[in-house]
Formats: structure tokens, sequence, C-alpha cells
């Protein structure tokens, strides 16, 4: 299932790219659009940080995760480079699990 | 060196002066985005994917906002068809990239195919840039394309396989490690001052949708229903704030 998933995801991927540069540009070039499709990315960026943080297995709750996404944003607020926010993200959740603070 | 060079030649060593920087810029962002391919390979594992699939990914997906997701859906329990949807409706953008892209590198053929898979968001915002003198621009666009494809894929390979010699997930804290790195993926699309209240609106209302249809609707499908939000919220032309009839 995974290959499956992999395999239509990256075809499906290359095919927008493509559909980019060969489409004539009437129909896609419309200023709704442009707008919807830099609104997405926000839009499920961001449900995803609020999915993989705070729930698990279709409930709601608060966990270890909760506090790596903490200490990721402190980090971003500080500047970080990329793999820095995710190891801090990482290193945060497992601490605070490993003394048992939160599952 | 570059500033030695004296006047009365200006215009050619100018010229390679200046592509020597836009070398080197693509280089700098190859780099950079190489430690997110690195975070990818091992999240990748970490989420389930053998390192071939994430490899796969790499190299033919190859737009990172859209691999993360799909691992992230499948790692959360998300079905296969969920996961797809959210790489695809991520990977949207890059098409309306092609599109802007496509008068200025005017490539036909096999040349057209490799330009569509270089278009992401580095190799865009290289060329976007340098519109003003076209020559410079085509040369950030393949250089910071092919850059970052070297090494984000090199730096997926030493990320699978290094989280592959690695232990358990969770003890390790990569479950945590996921929406740390969304969130970092989030980060900069927050920072702009003038889309920054639309944009931090639409991500909010994003989150909340999700939360709130998760117990109720099968794994990843919340992620996707917070989609509507983005369809909505572009609906409204903000410059005017009347809804588009067309």
């Amino acid at each position: 299932m995974i290959w499956v998933a992999v395999i239509t995801g990256s075809l499906g991927c290359l095919l927008l790219k493509v559909a980019g540069v060969a489409v004539p540009a009437e129909v896609l070039d419309r200023p709704v659009v442009r707008r919807i499709a830099g609104l997405l990315p926000l839009a499920l960026l961001a449900a995803l940080v609020a999915v993989q943080t705070f729930t698990a297995n279709g409930h709601l709750l608060i966990d270890a995760r909760a506090a790596g996404l903490g200490a990721a944003v402190v980090a971003l607020l500080l500047r970080a480079p990329f793999l820095v926010v995710v190891a801090t993200g990482a290193v945060v959740a497992a601490v605070v699990r490993a003394l048992g603070w939160l599952p | 060196m570059v500033s030695s060079v004296p006047n009365s030649a200006p215009e050619p060593s100018t010229d390679s002066a200046d592509r020597r920087a836009v070398l080197r810029d693509a280089l700098g962002v190859g780099l950079a985005t190489g430690a997110y391919g690195v975070s990818f390979g091992a999240l990748a594992v970490a989420g389930g994917l053998s390192p071939l699939q994430a490899q796969v990914l790499s190299l033919v997906m190859f737009t990172g906002a859209s691999q993360f997701a799909l691992i992230g859906v499948l790692a959360s329990g998300g079905g296969a068809v969920s996961a797809v949807l959210t790489s695809w409706l991520l990977g949207a953008r890059n098409a309306l990239y092609g599109l802007r892209l496509a008068p200025l590198l005017a490539v036909r053929g096999p040349r057209k195919l490799a330009a569509a898979h270089l278009t992401i968001d580095e190799s865009t915002a290289m060329a976007l840039g340098r519109l003003d003198r076209e020559p410079e621009a085509r040369l950030a666009f393949w250089a910071t394309g092919l850059n970052v494809f070297f090494w984000w894929n090199l730096a997926t390979l030493v990320g699978s396989l290094g989280a592959s010699a690695l232990g358990d997930p969770k003890v390790l804290g990569l479950d945590a490690a996921i929406p740390a790195g969304f969130v970092a993926l989030l980060w900069p699309r927050l920072q702009d001052r003038q889309s920054r209240p639309l944009h931090l609106a639409v991500a909010l209302a994003g989150a909340a949708v999700a939360l709130s249809t998760t117990p109720w609707l099968p794994a990843g499908v919340p992620v996707l229903a917070a989609g509507v939000v983005a369809i909505v919220a572009g609906l409204r032309d903000p410059w005017s704030g009347r809804r588009r009839t067309s």
C-alpha cells in the first residue's frame, strides 16, 4: 500500500509540474486559481501540524509531541535552521517522555 | 577577486562575475535544502517507509512539502488515498510556478520535461528574483534546480540509511520531529507583513477544521478537509472584497 501511495503520489506531482509548463496559460492563469494555490499550503501544513501533534488514532490528546512542537516554535523564533528545528522538537519530546512528564 | 577587475573591460567580466554569483547562490540553496533532505529521509523511515521508497519520492515527486505530507499522513495511520491527495494539493502550486516560468525558459521536448521536474519553490524564487536579466534568470533556474535535486537526493539517502540504523522512533522523539518539520515549512509563509493576517487566519482555520473533524473522519481526511478553508478564502477577492463570479 505504501508503494501505491509513493508511486501515484509521485506521478501526480510530476504531472502537475508538467501541466504548468505545457498547458496554455489561459487555462490556469486566473487570479482565483493563483490565490487558492497560494493558500492551500498554509491550510494543509497547519492542519498537518495540528493533526500530527494533537491527535492519535482518531482522538484528540496532549502528549510529549506538544512539548516538542512548542520547542520547535521557540527554535524558529530564534531563527534556527530547519534541521535544528526538527532536532529540537524530537529531543524535547524524547526528554519529556523519558522524564514521564507527558506520555 | 571580483572587485579588483579593472574598469576598462567591464562588460564580459561583470557578466561572468554575475554568473559566478548565481552559481554560488545556487550551491548555497542546494546545500541548505540538503539539511531538509536529511530530516526527510530520517522521518520517512521513522514513518514506516523503506529507504528505497523515500528515495523514489525524492527522485520522482521531488517537491518537499508534498513529500513530507505523504509520509506524515501515512505515519499517522491515514490511508493511501488521503496521503496521495494531500501531496497533490500541496504540489498544485508547482503548476503555477511552471506557468510563470514557461515564457522565460522557452524550452521544448525533453528539456521541457526536465524544466518541469526542476520547477520547485527554490528554483522558481531564484529565477523570478532575476527577471530583469533573462540569461541570468535562466541560469539561476537551472543551477538552483539541479543543485537542489542533487543535494536533496543525496541527503535523503543519508537520512534514510541513518535512521534505519537507529532504534524505536518514539523513544527518540521522531514522532514529534514530523510536526516540527511541518511548522518549519509553514513558518516562512507567515513572515510577509502584508499577507500575514490572511495567511495566519487560513492556517489557524485549517488547523481548527482538521482537529474538529478528526473524531469523525478517517485518518488523513481531516487534513484534506482543511484544504476547503484555502478554497473558500481564495474564492474571495482580497482587493474588492466581492465574491468573484467567474
